[in-house]
């Protein structure tokens, strides 16, 4: 069967890898819409595994589908800042011109339309992936030219290529941003300081992880480099799931070669020759540029074999993505992800640098961290160090959205009041600020004069702005349904506990939430806090501890004067049994409680 | 007091440990009973149930993914801990369709002896009411997904022990489910056997074998002679000997 | 008990009991105290319950509600208990979870009732449909999910012992437990 013959070669070109599962299944998805029970099949007997590892990774994935989603398959970014502008409304006009339901597969098989996390175009919304290219700053007219094009049948790749195209929004620019960067220059400085050396100006640098978590560069390169084992790799994490952060999505558009010579310098330092970029789904439009810049790299000796010509410097990279998992970017998670299998977070002790890709010591660093790497590797560790604060060196790129006028890239040396990004953003009238995303923090106005730093508001770089007009309890209720969405589903308290957090907001929302609730989510929110078994299900609670703190009264307007309110909508859980008695009398109905 | 190179503190208590045991198992070899569901002594930690959550040091940990170490002071008997243990099991609770009553295994059940033991008076949480499958094709086993816990041990038995990957787990999010190694997705197209170590793995009631009820009268059931504090730590101790 | 009794020195306790959808087991084991209701009644009175017959409940201490709600009609009995009394009991499996009648949760209630009113060509016959029936809840609801419970004594059914220490506990004002022996949910 002419499907059959199509995966077996995908398989084959991949060495018949099991770890290469994931790619497969996504190259696989890409040329026939689904992974069908014969597909899966196909695959699990050709790369000798069972056909239920197969089964589990295409459920795992919000981008692999084991039925048929249409040749088209819409899906509308959720974050917040989409719905600020107005995103559910064009997401319902579609459904309605297009005659569906939520997830529904037309009829003739061509499309399929629903919503996604957040797709990290918040700058440029709102934003859809089309067959995983991102469509960015969707209107009602764009959307209806969609609509005409789906049912005309035209190719995504006829669509007008102004659909697809993706502002980098540099608004701020300073050391990694600003500077016109001679390729090759960090590698040279770096091979002339020597393994040793490069590892010293790391120490001095201070350089701390630019992902969220913060931890210090220099000791990960050399806790691998101690590591015992011959083989080690160097990942770069440009997962960057968090809802509200895209600055590696600039960084690797415009500034690859400097991430890409970031991840040679670790190897060259921990003693890796092999490098992996864990690239998110939602990316998909950069792979090809990517490769492309690895090629060029490769014809100018900056990758491969001998890199600038130094002897034993053997470095190249291979990109994977990712296929719609924000638990991807946990470092451990992301690994399962790179072994082709569902991704869980490990149990921690050990941590990927002595037990990490395929068991091997390997350094998971964040696309920002590599590529001020090299900021390291050409001006020196002191010099690094002396911008920035005390505990926080270097720049911070800061990817601001929501109610500003100039959304976009600010990179600022650590220390910058946020009240100084909100003046340059073109903010004013601000309730609040969410830094880092839903797992971060927010910000009321009399906490403005902070500064970004890991010492005061870390983050990894989500800088959301809502203005007064803003429903501070909606903004919880999207981030509660995200993290529900997002759960991994392996530790009982984070599996069960978002959808519980998700359901209370939902009963609040919908006008029968009491004072109960707002008890069980505190409750809640500490034991996801306390027992979780990663960082998702541990920080899945801030959103509501947060605007119950600061937004007391966008609850409060919402809850009943009782104390309690049933689970659910009692009249309305009389429907059914009204419809088939053919029964609409006063005592077909039961009210709330008077 | 404090713990030696060789001994840790279990809520003040110094508890023996050998170099590269776990705190759950350095515990439960001391006769020192924590809570545990998803764990059984044959196989590598699996640290999902959350119910061996201990505070070590200050610091949250699960006493059957962390290594045992000097200088560990472990709080394992809090009021806090104990609420967020009786929180959990009600999770597990509403999350699937745990009806005793009508339950071969219980009596005999880890879940159910756990909740016990926490005094789980009721689930509290809204119930999911999920819909979930029960597979009777096969000729001796029968599989009741509305019990699963999701501990995988099912599924590490058939791959590790049997050699047979009848089982997987496959979803993400409360959407996780077990599920099964053969084209029509039914227990009964597999190789899958009684005597396989999967079929006698599970610690509740998702997979039984068939034609064997009420073998042991209510009231001299594994749990109706000891709480699982007891039952554990006994069991332990006996195997560590 | 007894020693309370015999000192007069308090009103007596208003006992109000209701099954809703449960099979009345719960009743039947509460009744299983046997002649210690002679000491209950020393210290106690039931107001609205099966054992009275008395339709609506008064003022009272403590409601026992045994099984879940499954129609409209068991919401009214449930609110007018909750609305009387200053503690509410779920007692046994059907309250506190929903119990054996909530095994038709997984089932669309209209096919149920379809399938058990209409004969098999669906013309004759048709789903009762007297204003005075109440209707079916597209599930069946534990107690706690309608109205705020402050007590739940498990069991299928619980054994007097196990309701006879409960009910002790709580008129004499402890938080009540239960041990090993008296708690099971079977």
């Amino acid at each position: 069967m002419a499907a059959e013959t199509d995966v077996v070669a995908l398989v084959l070109r991949r060495r018949a890898d099991p770890t290469q599962l994931l790619q497969i299944l996504r190259e696989a998805q890409e040329e026939l819409g689904w992974i069908s029970p014969e597909t899966a099949r196909a695959l699990a007997s050709t790369l000798g595994v069972p056909a239920t590892h197969v089964e589990s990774v295409v459920q795992f994935y919000s981008f692999l589908y084991d039925k048929p989603r249409g040749r088209y398959r819409i899906l509308f970014s959720d974050n917040i800042t989409d719905r600020m502008l107005g995103s559910l409304t064009l997401f319902e006009h579609m459904l309605k011109r297009l005659k569906l339901r939520q997830g529904e597969v037309s009829p003739d098989g061509a499309v399929s339309i629903d919503l996604t996390s957040c797709t990290g175009m918040c700058d440029q919304g709102p934003a859809a992936l089309v067959n995983n290219r991102a469509v960015t700053r969707l209107t009602a007219r764009r959307v209806d030219e969609m609509c005409d094009l789906v049912r005309a049948g035209v190719s995504i790749s006829d669509w007008p290529s102004n659909y697809f195209r993706v502002e980098d929004n540099i608004r701020r620019a300073d050391a990694i941003l600003g500077s016109r960067y001679a390729p090759g220059s960090a590698l040279r400085a770096a091979i002339a300081l020597g393994r040793q050396g490069m590892l010293d100006e790391m120490k001095r640098s201070n350089l701390r992880g630019r992902g969220g978590a913060g931890f210090t560069t220099s000791v990960k390169w050399e806790s691998c480099r101690n590591a015992p084992g011959a083989e080690r790799y160097i990942v770069c994490n440009a997962d960057e799931g968090e809802p509200g952060t895209f600055k590696d999505r600039v960084l690797l558009t415009s500034y690859a070669d400097r991430v890409f010579e970031g991840m040679a310098i670790a190897g060259f330092v921990a003693g890796a020759a092999r490098g992996l970029v864990y690239l998110r789904g939602e990316y998909r439009h950069l792979l090809e540029p990517l490769e492309a810049k690895l090629d060029a790299m490769r014809r100018d000796r900056l990758m491969g074999a001998g890199i600038c010509g130094a002897q034993g410097f053997d470095f190249d990279v291979d990109i994977h993505l990712g296929a719609g998992a924000y638990i991807c970017g946990e470092e451990s998670a992301l690994i399962e992800s790179l072994e082709g299998k569902p991704g869980k977070p490990r149990i921690r002790p050990p941590f990927p640098v002595t037990v990490g890709y395929l068991g091997k010591p390997t350094v998971v660093d964040n696309v920002e961290t590599l590529a001020q790497a090299t900021e390291v590797a050409l001006h020196g560790g002191r010099m690094f160090a002396g911008r920035g604060t005390k505990h926080s060196a270097g720049t911070k790129i800061l990817s601001v959205s929501g109610d500003c006028s100039r959304p976009g890239l600010y990179e600022y040396p650590f220390g910058v009041r946020v009240e100084q990004v909100l003046k340059d953003c073109g903010a004013s009238d601000v309730a609040a600020v969410q830094v880092s995303g839903p797992s971060g923090v927010c910000l009321t106005p009399d906490e403005f004069r902070r500064h970004i730093a890991f010492e005061d508001v870390p983050t990894a770089g989500a800088f959301m702005v809502f203005g007064m007009e803003r429903d501070l309890f909606e903004v919880a209720r999207n981030f509660a349904h995200f993290f529900a969405h997002e759960s991994c589903g392996f530790c009982t308290p984070c599996r069960v506990g978002t959808a519980l957090l998700r359901d209370a907001l939902d009963k609040i929302a919908e006008g029968r939430g009491s004072r109960y609730e707002i008890n069980e989510l505190m409750r809640l929110a500490e034991l996801l806090r306390r027992t979780s078994h990663c960082g998702l299900g541990q920080t899945a609670g801030n959103p509501v501890r947060d605007a119950w703190a600061k937004f007391r009264p966008a609850f409060e307007r919402r809850l009943i004067r009782g104390e309690f309110d049933p689970a659910v909508d009692l009249d309305a859980a009389l429907t059914r049994a009204r419809e088939i008695a053919g029964r609409d009398d006063a005592a077909a109905h039961i009210g709330a409680e008077a | 007091m404090s713990g030696t190179d060789t001994t840790i503190l279990i809520d003040e208590v110094p508890v023996p440990f050998r170099p590269g045991q776990t705190i759950l198992d350095a515990a439960l070899e001391g006769g020192v009973y924590i809570p545990h569901l998803c764990h059984h002594p044959e196989f590598e930690p699996h640290g999902s149930c959350k119910l061996c959550s201990v505070v070590v040091n200050g610091r949250n940990a699960s006493a059957c993914a962390m290594k045992a170490a000097p200088g560990q002071e472990v709080e394992v008997d809090t009021p806090d801990l104990h609420a967020y243990r009786r929180t959990l099991v009600q999770m597990l609770f509403v999350e699937g369709n745990h009806f005793c009553p009508g339950c071969e295994k219980s009596g005999d059940c880890q879940l159910q002896a756990l909740a016990y033991d926490s005094e789980m008076m009721t689930p509290h949480f809204v119930e999911f009411y999920p819909r979930r499958p029960v597979d009777a094709s096969h000729p001796d086993v029968l599989l009741d997904f509305n019990r699963c816990i999701q501990c995988e041990l099912c599924v590490r038995a058939s791959r590790d022990v049997d050699g047979k990957s009848v089982f997987a787990l496959a979803g993400r999010g409360m959407a996780s489910h077990i599920i099964v190694n053969s084209p029509s997705g039914k227990l009964g197209d597999t190789n899958f056997s009684v005597a396989d170590k999967a079929a006698h793995v599970c610690p509740v009631g998702a997979i039984l074998i068939k034609r064997v009820g009420f073998a042991t009268p209510i009231g001299e059931r594994r749990y109706d002679l000891e709480p699982i504090s007891e039952e554990a730590t006994r069991c332990a101790v006996g195997e560590f000997k | 008990m007894s020693a309370l009794a015999e000192t007069g020195a308090l009103p007596k306790v208003r006992l109000a009991t209701t099954s809703l959808a449960g099979c009345f087991g719960c009743h039947m084991s509460l009744l299983d105290i046997d002649e210690r209701i002679l000491d209950l009644m020393k210290i106690a009175e039931f107001d609205r319950s099966p054992l009275t017959d008395i339709k609506h409940c008064g003022p009272c201490d403590i409601a026992l509600i045994e099984g879940g709600a499954c129609n409209a009609e068991n919401v009214h009995v449930l609110r007018e208990l909750r609305a009387n009394a200053k503690i509410l009991v779920a007692v046994g499996a059907c309250a506190i979870n929903g119990g054996l009648p909530a095994m038709r949760n997984r089932l669309d209630v209209g096919d149920i009732l379809n399938e058990v009113y209409r004969d098999p060509d669906g013309v004759r016959s048709h789903v009762p449909n007297d204003p005075e029936l109440p209707l079916l809840f597209d599930k069946v609801y534990p107690i706690n999910e309608v109205v705020r419970v402050d007590y739940f004594i498990p069991g299928c059914p619980p054994s007097a012992d196990a309701i006879w220490k409960y009910l002790n506990d709580l008129i004499l004002g402890r938080m009540p437990r239960l041990d090993h022996q008296l708690m099971h949910y079977d």
